[in-house]
């Protein structure tokens, strides 16, 4: 171990430029993946936001009783894909349409007799939120024989659910693309290193040491190397954001950046790079000399 | 031993080298000297034939055998091959590092071997502060760390002047004397003539002349 850590150091001293352009490399090709990233995940914080509006609407016939309706309310609220339900009776809803129907504030005024129903207003759990589990709700909602009418924009959902599909089939292309061109830049890199050391390695074999033994150093190196590249790319994608989102528009102040797990897996993800890179640089080398 | 493109490097050869024997492999350029001793320390693998080198069968070696092989083998080239980054010590302590030798036991058989070898007050130089000479004994030393049974040099005096060329011959003869089978390929008949050694002479990749006809040992290369 103590021969492996340095043999290691000393690659990263008799080479410093070409250390640096490794680190620098795994650094940038993360922090490329890791700017697409943000995007990525901002672009799903707000498709959430504007899923969490999915909601169903079931129109109560007049006339029902109240403890018929709370009953069903709490039937719905055990169904596995609801978070809440909520009743709103016709009162309210008169209020909440001179609220928020501003153009027809004086037509409500003056009528004699409350014209709209009472409703339920059902909300789904996070991962319910599109077309397929909303119709499958509302048609149990439907069954009720107290309810009216069920509506839950379909149309609008079943949009959200295309444009969330799209942006993660996108996501997924030009990540994977990304990555691969990052595994080949930081692979050209590491190859550097090893040729650099073809010397080395031509004496290594000489004198009788094993394929295994060779192999260490480069590992340790690869591995160091993406991690250090690893940890540059997370303080410069860190900078990156605060710079951005101090120079942006307020509403884009709501930002978020990566929860720490996933700086751990970019981390985590530099460090397999350059584990990967030096194995398959110091096999294709170890097989052809 | 065929050239993967065709053509044989060496063939049709048949001998035996005794244990603590010396043999010096002679002939032109491209006479297949060097082939012969990257055969023996398995660099190349025969087409064809047996090639036995102290136990092992170098057609049947498998990848892992290879460094076990090295390990019973001491190797010097023309161009001593030394890392330039490191002192002549620390050369020398690699062969044993890489090989896994107890940590404790490397500065005593490093100071050991670089005595050997005449270069012990130059223990902390680095090859560019040594004559060609010197780097040429820190190969070598390099070579007997690991107490081979066999020395293989390839033309080890090629890049010397005349007077390292003696010494460094000198060296290898009292390595020899000491029991240690030397195989060393050379061009330069000045020194082959300086002794009754064996002499295997090379030819197109055959021997063409052997001046002991046989020799019987009971381990060594054959």
């Amino acid at each position: 171990m103590r021969i492996l850590t340095r043999e290691t150091l000393r690659s990263f001293r008799r080479a410093p430029l070409l250390s640096a352009l490794s680190i620098t490399t795994i650094a940038f090709s993360l922090f490329t993946i890791g700017l697409f990233g943000l995007v990525a995940v901002n672009m799903r914080e707000a498709l959430r936001g504007i899923s969490s509006r999915v909601e169903i609407e079931a129109f109560v016939l007049r006339g029902t009783p109240a403890e018929t309706i709370t009953l069903a309310a709490q039937d719905i609220a055990a169904f596995p894909e609801v978070a809440s339900v909520q009743y709103v009776d016709e009162d309210q809803a008169l209020q909440r349409a001179q609220r928020e129907l501003v153009e027809f504030k004086d037509a409500y005024r003056d009528l004699q007799v409350n014209p709209l129903p009472a409703s339920l207003e059902v909300s789904l759990k996070e991962p319910y939120r599109d077309a397929v589990h909303a119709t499958a709700v509302a048609k149990r909602i439907e069954g009720f024989p107290f309810v009216d009418d069920v509506r839950f924009g379909r149309e609008w959902i079943e949009r959200l659910d295309r444009l969330r599909n799209l942006a993660g089939f996108v996501g997924l292309v030009i990540g994977l693309a990304f990555a691969a061109v990052a595994v080949v830049i930081i692979g050209v890199t590491i190859r550097m290193t090893v040729l650099q050391r073809a010397r080395e390695i031509s004496i290594m074999r000489l004198v009788g040491a094993t394929d295994a033994f060779i192999r260490g150093p480069f590992l340790l190196d690869g591995a160091l190397k993406g991690f250090l590249g690893g940890v540059l790319a997370v303080l410069l994608s860190r900078g990156a954001f605060e710079l951005f989102r101090r120079n942006s528009t307020t509403a884009l102040h709501t930002l978020v950046f990566f929860e720490p797990r996933y700086l751990l897996l970019g981390i985590l993800f530099g460090i397999a790079i350059g584990l990967g890179g030096s194995l398959v640089s110091v096999g294709r080398h170890l097989r052809n000399v | 031993m065929a050239y993967p493109r065709g053509g044989m490097a060496v063939k049709d050869l048949t001998f035996r080298i005794a244990k603590g024997e010396w043999a010096f492999l002679t002939g032109h350029s491209g006479a297949g000297k060097s082939t012969i001793l990257k055969l023996i320390s398995a660099d190349l693998r025969p087409t064809g034939g047996e090639l036995r080198v102290s136990g092992f069968s170098i057609g049947e070696l498998t990848k892992r055998e290879i460094p076990k092989l090295r390990r019973r083998l001491g190797i010097v080239f023309q161009d001593f091959r030394l890392l330039q980054d490191r002192t002549a010590e620390e050369n020398v302590a690699f062969a044993l590092e890489v090989t896994g030798a107890r940590p404790d036991s490397i500065p005593t058989r490093v100071q050991r071997v670089l005595t050997q070898v005449g270069l012990a007050s130059r223990a902390r130089a680095y090859p560019t502060e040594l004559s060609g000479g010197e780097q040429q004994r820190v190969a070598i030393a390099r070579a007997l760390v690991n107490d081979p049974p066999i020395l293989l040099a390839d033309e080890p005096t090629g890049n010397l002047d005349e007077r390292s060329s003696r010494g460094v011959f000198q060296l290898l003869r009292e390595i020899n004397a000491g029991g240690t089978c030397v195989v060393m390929a050379t061009h330069e008949l000045a020194l082959v003539r300086q002794t009754d050694y064996r002499v295997l002479e090379l030819r197109e990749g055959a021997v063409v002349f052997d001046s002991t006809e046989e020799r019987i040992a009971t381990e060594g290369i054959s």
